[in-house]
């Protein structure tokens, strides 16, 4: 048997701390010395009780379980419905929906440089036409809908809601979140088209609207996971997301909403797992997370309803914990990702797949995934009872020490000028870039230890995994589908509501009739976009490594 | 024999995909290896990628890709790289990239692929021998 190496220079017998994959100092065990001020009702409280630190729910997975969800979105609207409907046939119950590059940057699909990107990494949608067709024979009532979407997520919502109105559903009824958040794009993700001020205050636009007509859908999902792929420590994780949730509902309280009236429509992407994953620190990161945001809300934000501040989160990405080598060890990995979520207390999962590190991946890969979330959910007694590890001396002291580290590394950012600031100057892309090439070089050099990668390694095959391929005819078909719709439609109506759009826009009013307007009119995305970019310009591109 | 000069390289990010932690990884990787590395940010377009190796006179170009849309990228940009006669450059790939499609990007004229599983290590030995090799043959 391979010893574990002694990696701390302080440790005697294995007595001293020990530093964890994360740099987190750890003793070798707990006691009730570890949590002297440990207050029940202070600092944990029931499960559904203020601060939330056991969950936002009393009763949690015995009432719920955790929505599952895999990343599913394919080509052309017709292919997404059909694995739409596979996916509600095999016992999922919402529908996670990747959308193709160019929709996330306001292209469309016969737009030159959309050519090689049409349908690829999700599906392509150019108008209303798109959307009705992947929905067709799924009642929106009756499912929620998660959309990867940010800086066209105001389009996306308006050609969700027009669906509902053609399928006889009040929009009132509709349930879902789409990811809308503009910050970590310019951070991590790219799929930015505006300067930041414009994008944010169309966040705003959409949140207003939410909270006046669709108040069950999650208008915005401030995302940790990206950022935490792209370099962020599990700290840096949720202290961004939270300056940029933070950010969002400064922009709407100054347009005269109360914090009750925002708070919570917002929900949290977060990280279980990925390159940085230690099972207890993740579990513990989340709890401090949600007591963290709940005394935020209270002390600093005077809210006065339980729902602001209970912390809702789902937990999902983590692609870059995945493997090349070894693949199915990936699975392993994968199930202890779920495991740290579901004893976290997340509500809504949707894991990596086993063949991330080789393609796009297939049906088989997907459906192990919903799986692993089922047997935790169904087979193991996981949800038999809220926060189980609750209590224990070394979760609630690492649930402590995240605290305190997030709201110090919030405060940092905010001494330097704010979340945004730091984005536009690029001190946080530098900090993760630097960030992450360190990881790398641990990973290189063993010093974090890899299954497969850097230790226990074998002299494997030149193994090929089935890949899934997408659809060759997908750009002919779309771009013959957009030509369709663009010849049926009535030109002068669409000239009309793109007007009215560009007016809207110039005079800083909420943009989201106006977008409404033009959907219904099946104006396409790319016309909607190169309106707003006429008024807005674009977001300049920042290179620094 | 030229005077042996530092190596450059371009790392690149064509297509519309942002994510760019693996390009900014290798382009501090091989800085680190005492390259001149210039970065050319996301959402590239295949003449603005020659356009900035051309002037920065380049020795490599590095592409990442990770979005599925290596093989179309790489042909146009080689085709372009053959009309431009830029046949001493070496071009890499670097990303998600199916096993089955290395061996069309070689055909393609890429050098090189390295996927999710190789190290930094390999990358700059790879550049270091080759550009060499080619620099002893003029």
């Amino acid at each position: 048997m391979e010893k574990r190496d002694p990696k701390s220079k302080n440790s005697k017998d294995g007595m001293g701390l020990l530093e964890t994959n994360t740099g987190l100092k750890v003793k070798p065990f707990y006691s009730p010395g570890d949590v002297p001020n440990l207050d029940y009702k202070g600092c944990l409280g029931d499960p559904g009780v203020f601060p939330f630190t056991r969950g936002i729910f009393p009763t949690m997975y015995r009432g719920k379980l955790w929505t599952m969800r895999q990343y599913a979105g394919f080509s052309t609207s017709e292919n997404t419905n059909s694995r739409f409907k596979f996916l509600l046939n095999q016992g999922q119950t919402g529908l996670s929906l990747a959308l193709d590059l160019p929709t996330q940057l306001g292209l469309d699909s016969d737009d030159p440089l959309a050519k090689d990107d049409v349908g690829k990494l999700g599906v392509a949608i150019d108008t209303l036409r798109d959307m009705e067709e992947m929905f067709e024979g799924i009642p929106l009532d009756k499912i929620s809908t998660s959309f990867t979407i940010n800086s066209t997520a105001s389009i996306l919502l308006a050609m969700y809601v027009a669906t509902a109105e053609k399928q006889g559903v009040n929009p009132s009824d509709l349930r879902g979140t789409i990811q809308n958040d503009i910050i970590k794009e310019y951070i991590a993700r790219g799929t930015y088209i505006f300067p930041p001020e414009p994008s944010i205050r169309l966040i705003g636009d959409t949140i207003e609207y939410c909270v006046k007509h669709i108040p069950r859908f999650n208008s915005v999902s401030v995302s940790g996971t990206h950022i935490c792929e792209c370099g962020a420590t599990p700290t840096q994780g949720i202290a961004y997301p939270f300056l940029t949730g933070i950010a969002y509902i400064q922009e709407v309280l100054k347009r005269g909403y109360g914090i009750d009236d925002v708070a919570s429509l917002l929900s949290f992407h977060l990280i279980a797992g990925g390159v940085q994953f230690n099972l207890f620190q993740d579990i513990a990161k989340l709890r401090a997370a949600r007591r963290l945001w709940a005394k935020m809300m209270k002390e600093r934000f005077h809210s006065q309803s339980e729902k602001s501040m209970q912390l809702k989160f789902s937990t999902g990405g983590m692609g870059g914990g995945m493997t090349e080598q070894q693949p199915l060890n990936n699975i392993a990995r994968i199930s202890f990702y779920a495991l740290a979520a579901a004893l976290a207390g997340s509500q809504s999962m949707n894991l990596p797949c086993f063949d991330e590190a080789y393609a796009i991946p297939t049906d088989e890969a997907i459906r192990t995934s919903l799986r692993i979330q089922q047997i935790i959910g169904y087979e193991i007694g996981v949800p038999d009872v809220a926060d189980p590890l609750g209590g224990s001396y070394y979760v609630e002291a690492l649930t402590d020490s995240f605290e305190k580290e997030i709201e110090v590394e919030m405060e940092r950012i905010e001494s330097l000028g704010g979340i945004l600031r730091c984005v536009e100057d690029g001190t946080i892309q530098r900090q993760l870039a630097n960030q992450a090439y360190e990881v790398q070089k641990k990973l290189e050099s063993g010093a974090l230890i890899k299954v497969g990668v850097n230790r226990f390694r074998i002299d494997e095959e030149d193994r090929e995994l089935e890949v899934f391929e997408v659809d060759p005819q997908t750009l002919s078909k779309q771009v013959s589908r957009l030509k369709q719709v663009k010849a049926e439609r009535d030109q002068t109506k669409v000239q009309t509501v793109l007007k009215e759009l560009k007016k809207t826009a110039i005079e800083k009013t909420n943009l989201m009739p106006s977008i409404l307007d033009a959907v219904r009119a099946y104006a396409t995305v790319g016309e909607m976009v190169n309106t707003l970019k006429e008024v807005y310009g674009e977001a300049q591109h920042l290179s620094v490594f | 024999m030229a005077e042996r000069r530092t190596i450059r390289v371009l790392i690149a990010k064509p297509g519309l995909d942002g994510h760019d932690k693996g390009a900014k990884i290798v382009a501090k990787g091989l800085k680190d290896a005492g390259m001149e590395v210039i970065y050319t940010g996301i959402r590239q377009t295949g003449d603005a990628i020659l356009k900035t190796a051309i002037q920065e006179s380049v020795d490599v170009i590095g592409l990442s890709i990770l979005s599925g849309t290596h093989l179309s990228i790489c042909e146009e940009l080689m085709d372009k790289m053959r009309k431009e006669k830029l046949r001493d450059t070496l071009v890499l790939v670097g990303g998600i990239i199916p096993k089955n499609d290395v061996r069309a990007l070689k055909e393609l004229g890429i050098a090189e692929v390295f996927r999710p599983s190789s190290t930094m290590d390999q990358i700059v030995r790879f550049i270091q021998k080759t550009v060499g090799e080619r620099n002893n043959n003029h």
